[in-house]
């Protein structure tokens, strides 16, 4: 786990088994059993009245036992929003309008979120659904040892721990994460960037919790190390059977970890699919965009596409779909009407928020073939993922089996 | 550790700088002191011998040089030896300090950490919970802030004393024989000093409790303290971490708010008559007694330099990053 | 309301800004007019004391020393008197209105020097670093930390009565006691300013140190010279009341601290001649509440967290209100960590 990883940051080579999309559960399969967290309809505002502004707008997730699902969108969409609201820590001024977010405590038992009180919060806080932020310098409390920020925890939801197992635990959880127990007694300040982000991942999994929400924990680290976190991750994940909840704005990231993704736009959900097939075959022009907005460092070079125009003020959003005014396929109806959150047209288990595929003829780069994720590993995609928008580009040395693309 | 041995360097300088300070006041203020001090003691035998030296002490019509005076200083303050205060029965001014030193300490010392400590807390409660009437008592906290220590105290005595006849008006105890270790004459002390305590209290603890109030709206923004409350962590908690973090400007805060809190409590001292140094300095003005108020200064001084280096104390032993040289 | 700051952030992938005032990255913004009312409070309540100063005298009824009756007491306010008279039969109104121009006066003028005097020199330390920043910052700290008042006292005592008639004598004595905060803190900002981006790439283009420091950093630090001017000029008039309380000052000039003084002297608080004392000790404590007013307004601009705290939470009376449930909502207690989950607003755009 602390051993040395090599330096690219992408692989030539197919992706190692373990962190394949889809293929690394161990343990009950994947969607067929109940969500582990069941998000529906949820709407959150900053303020109250007339001018509060709507910052998510009915939104809705599952997420199961296990599973890494990651919520990708630009800054400002609303992804940090959805998820601290959802978890009840979200702060002044926000305020939740609507919706249900059901966890589910087995035995068949579930808890609405929404309605709960702050006593049971408190006990699912942390031993149920932990968090991991963006900046540990700014996570960490810089007055208190790590030893007294893995403990405190432990120490609130097991009390009838002795101190001495207390400190223990805390010297497994930071074996575990591969920093060396006797840095217990140092503060924040005095460990790496690397080792406090790690220092973040270990805390969070003290209670071993079912769900790990991680914020952009990796966007303040340099690209090696993120490599090494999120491998740790990954096999801490293999290991410990938690589901995460990944919040990013960087795509390319959730290739490698995630099962499953969501993408956001201005509050709303605009796309939901296995990892696989949305970097096989979006759906959305969103979608795509984003997908077509990073280079990639091996496969052949083409013109990095971008999305035209930024994103909107939340305080005046678009009629219609709010992506319309930067859409390149957008039509009249887009501009009155909110596309519904639905199966798209021939579609299964994946939803899309877009009248072109309801109603319309999307165009061969928004109908492409999906790809299952063994196939995916297979193809040129997982080095330059998403077929190409319309646009010059150099032919591809395509496989034969990728079809898709006007080359 | 570096950062304590920094500080006290400075205070080391400081304390030299105030000490020379000292040493000028008599040689910068037009008129004679030495004058003034022979003017009183009319009737008192004087040396040649006394006259001398006290023309080494004040720098006047002697034909020593300034840098022979300032030495000459230097070894009297070390042995202990600050002069004969004129106003005070010609009694060394080492003593007549000392009768009042305890006055002024007990008060203004005890004054300023209830203050502290209490108005740290209250600030804790406004910023924790921004409910709109605690955040009415500031504007309060401000005014009693702005208003003069004497003023108040002025206020205090009308009201609490005049009026309400609940506390004597004045002085420090009622008997002026010796104090006696028995509780009737501690009862008999603390009642004269509730009064001035308290004027004390509520004038600097506005500061506290706003510089507290507002470091703790800012801390609360800081994601550890989400952390912390995402953890579950009971509610209590979660405020003392946020707390033991928003008091550490307070805690650097306190070495400068100490100058003036002990200038306000001079004042509220002189408005009670109490027998503190607050007294005796505006006396000893009123007096010209030129060497009680060299060793005022330098006593209080060095009090507040004392007061600094505890709160310097303090502050590293609260936050971990400044034990560490970068 | 504004939007959540600490949660949806703008999506910096920098590190947090350092701290400094927010208002660096508004500077293009114009200064607003301020909308919260305890900041209209403190202005309104310094503009009457200015007004005060200027106009006072010309509205005293009666000369301040001019002796009215031959009672032995002071006479409680009457038609004739309005805030009564003191132990010598002098009008107390006409008094505290002649009074507020030298404290006003002096306060300001001290405040003025000094805020000059920790512009000089905390800049100079902050930009210029190394040895003579080590100098200057050890000057600081030996003014900070020696204590002003007996200090002030010995050297006023001790000048004489003469000499301590003359305003800009007292002013500067208050001032080279007054500048070491802010100087302290302007240095600190200057540190914090000097590394920012665009004052290396001045440097680098090779504008002249000074003319960095005039136009890149002193604009930035506009906020914290102001509040650290009215904190001084605070600081003065305390002082300068105090002193004058002492009676330290020739009796033959009028503020509202040698107001005080005579009334203790005639034990106006142990006899209970309220009007005598009280009116000027408020009148130092109103116009002291309105710097420190307006000394938060200027903390609130510069850090917005406040601001959305809500010390200076402003009325906006124009724009639309809120049902009177949200109203109630907004009003109460908001638990930390725990959104609150208010059903049925019609959050649909």
């Amino acid at each position: 786990m602390s051993a040395p990883l090599p330096a690219a940051p992408l692989p030539a080579a197919p992706l190692p088994g373990a962190s394949l999309p889809g293929a690394r559960r161990r343990g009950a399969g994947p969607a067929a059993d109940r969500p582990l967290l069941d998000i529906r309809g949820l709407c959150v505002d900053y303020g109250i009245g007339p001018d509060a502004v709507h910052a998510v707008v009915d939104a809705s997730l599952m997420l199961h036992a296990g599973e890494v699902l990651g919520l990708a969108g630009e800054s400002g969409s609303g992804k940090s929003t959805l998820v601290l609201a959802a978890t009840r820590l979200l702060r002044d001024p926000g305020v939740i309008t609507a919706g249900q977010v059901r966890f589910n405590l087995g035995d068949g038992q579930s808890l609405d979120l929404l309605d709960a009180e702050e006593p049971q919060l408190r006990v699912l806080r942390w031993s149920q659904i932990s968090l991991v932020l963006q900046s540990a310098m700014n996570a960490l409390n810089p007055v208190l040892t790590i030893r007294a920020q893995l403990t405190d925890v432990i120490a609130a939801h097991q009390p009838q721990l002795s101190r001495k197992s207390r400190r223990a635990r805390a010297g497994e959880l930071l074996e575990m994460v591969g920093i060396s127990a006797d840095r217990l007694g140092s503060h924040p300040h005095e460990l790496s960037g690397g080792m406090r982000q790690r220092v973040m991942i270990a805390m969070a999994l003290a209670l071993q919790p079912q769900v790990v929400v991680m914020d952009e924990p990796t966007t303040a680290l340099d690209v090696v190390t993120q490599r090494e976190i999120l491998q740790e991750l990954s096999d801490l994940r293999d290991r410990l059977g938690f589901a995460i909840l990944f919040i990013t704005h960087d795509l390319s990231l959730l290739i490698e970890i995630a099962d499953s993704i969501a993408v956001m736009y201005a509050g709303k959900l605009v796309e939901r699919a296995s990892a696989a097939a949305l970097f096989s075959a979006p759906r959305h022009p969103y979608t795509l965009g984003l997908l077509n907005s990073f280079p990639s460092l091996h496969g052949p070079r083409r013109p990095m596409a971008g999305i035209q125009g930024s994103p909107p003020d939340l305080r005046a959003l678009p009629s219609g779909c709010v992506f319309h005014p930067r859409c390149g396929y957008a039509m009249d109806k887009c501009a009155t009407q909110v596309p519904p959150l639905e199966r798209p047209g021939g579609g299964n288990g994946r939803l899309v928020a877009c009248w072109l595929q309801h109603d319309g003829q999307p165009p061969p780069e928004l109908a492409a073939p999906e790809l299952a994720a063994s196939e995916l590993a297979a193809s040129e995609l997982a080095q330059s993922p998403g077929p190409t928008a319309p646009g010059p580009a150099e032919p591809r040395l395509a496989a034969p089996e990728l079809t898709g693309g006007p080359q | 550790m570096v950062t304590i041995a920094r500080r006290l360097g400075i205070y080391l300088v400081t304390a030299i700088v105030a000490i020379s300070v000292d040493f000028m006041i008599p040689r910068i203020i037009p008129g004679n002191p030495v004058d003034a001090v022979l003017a009183k003691m009319q009737g008192v035998p004087i040396t040649k011998a006394t006259i001398r030296s006290l023309e080494l002490q004040f720098g006047v019509g002697t034909k020593a040089s300034l840098w022979a005076q300032y030495l000459h200083f230097w070894n009297n303050l070390l042995h202990g030896n600050l002069g004969i205060s004129t106003s005070n029965g010609f009694e060394p001014v080492t003593t007549v300090i000392r009768s009042a030193l305890p006055w002024t300490l007990g008060l203004v010392g005890l004054a300023t950490v209830i203050s502290f400590v209490a108005g740290t807390a209250i600030g804790v409660l406004v910023g924790w919970r921004h409910s709109r009437w605690l955040d009415n008592l500031l504007p309060a906290a401000t005014f009693f802030q702005a208003a003069p220590y004497f003023f108040l105290a002025f206020l205090a005595l009308d009201l609490f004393s005049t009026k309400l006849g609940w506390f004597p008006s004045g002085g420090g105890h009622q008997d002026l024989d010796f104090p006696a270790m028995n509780w009737t004459y501690f009862a008999d002390v603390i009642d004269h000093a509730i009064l001035p305590a308290l004027t004390i209290v509520v004038a600097s603890a506005a500061g506290w409790i706003v510089g507290m109030r507002n470091m703790m709206v800012t801390t609360m923004d800081e994601d550890f303290v989400l952390i912390a409350a995402a953890k579950g962590l009971p509610r209590w908690r979660v405020v003392w971490y946020a707390a033991r973090n928003a008091v550490l400007p307070s805690v650097s805060g306190f070495s400068l708010a100490v100058g003036f809190i002990v200038s306000g409590a001079l004042l509220t001292e002189i408005v009670f008559s109490y027998p503190g140094l607050g007294l005796l300095l505006v006396n000893g003005v009123g007096d010209n007694d030129y060497a009680l108020l060299q060793g005022i200064f330098l006593i209080i001084t060095f009090a507040v330099l004392g007061a600094n280096l505890i709160a310097d104390f303090v502050y590293v032993f609260l936050d971990p990053r400044t034990r560490q040289e970068a | 309301m504004a939007f959540g700051i600490g949660t949806v952030t703008a999506g910096d992938l920098a590190a947090p800004e350092p701290t400094g005032p927010p208002a660096i990255s508004r500077r293009a913004r114009a200064i607003r007019l301020p909308r919260s009312g305890k900041i209209r409070l403190g202005l309104g309540l310094l503009a009457f004391f200015l007004l005060l100063a200027i106009a006072g005298p010309f509205f005293a009824p009666d000369n301040p020393s001019a002796t009215f009756a031959n009672a032995p007491v002071p006479l409680p306010p009457s038609a004739a008197h309005l805030l009564g008279t003191t132990q010598l039969q002098q009008d107390v109104l006409s008094q505290l209105l002649v009074s507020g121009r030298s404290t006003l006066l002096v306060a300001i003028l001290a405040g003025a020097i000094a805020t000059a005097l920790s512009v000089l020199i905390g800049v100079t330390a902050g930009y210029i670093g190394g040895l003579a920043d080590d100098l200057l910052s050890m000057l600081a700290n030996i003014f900070l930390v020696m204590p002003a008042l007996p200090l002030l006292i010995i050297l006023t005592g001790l000048l004489g009565r003469s000499l301590s008639g003359n305003d800009f004598v007292i002013s500067l004595i208050i001032a080279v006691t007054g500048w070491a905060w802010g100087a302290r803190v302007l240095r600190a900002q200057t540190l914090s300013l000097r590394n920012r981006d665009y004052v290396d790439s001045a440097r680098l283009i090779g504008e002249r140190s000074w003319r960095i420091i005039v136009s890149e950093i002193l604009p930035n630090l506009i906020p914290i010279v102001a509040s650290s001017f009215l904190f001084t000029v605070l600081y003065a008039v305390g002082t300068y009341t105090a002193l004058a309380f002492l009676g330290l000052f020739n009796p033959s000039s009028w503020s509202w601290g040698s107001m005080l003084f005579n009334a203790q002297l005639a034990n106006a608080e142990t006899s209970g001649y309220w009007w005598w004392f009280v009116p000027p000790g408020l009148a130092v404590a109103l116009l002291g509440t309105s710097l420190a007013l307006l000394n938060f307004g200027i903390d609130e601009f510069i850090n917005p967290r406040l601001r959305a705290a809500g010390l200076t939470r402003s009325r906006r009376g124009a724009r639309r209100q809120p049902a009177a449930r949200q109203q109630r909502l907004m009003r109460g207690r908001r638990p930390f960590a725990l959104t609150p989950v208010v059903r049925g607003e019609g959050s649909q755009p």
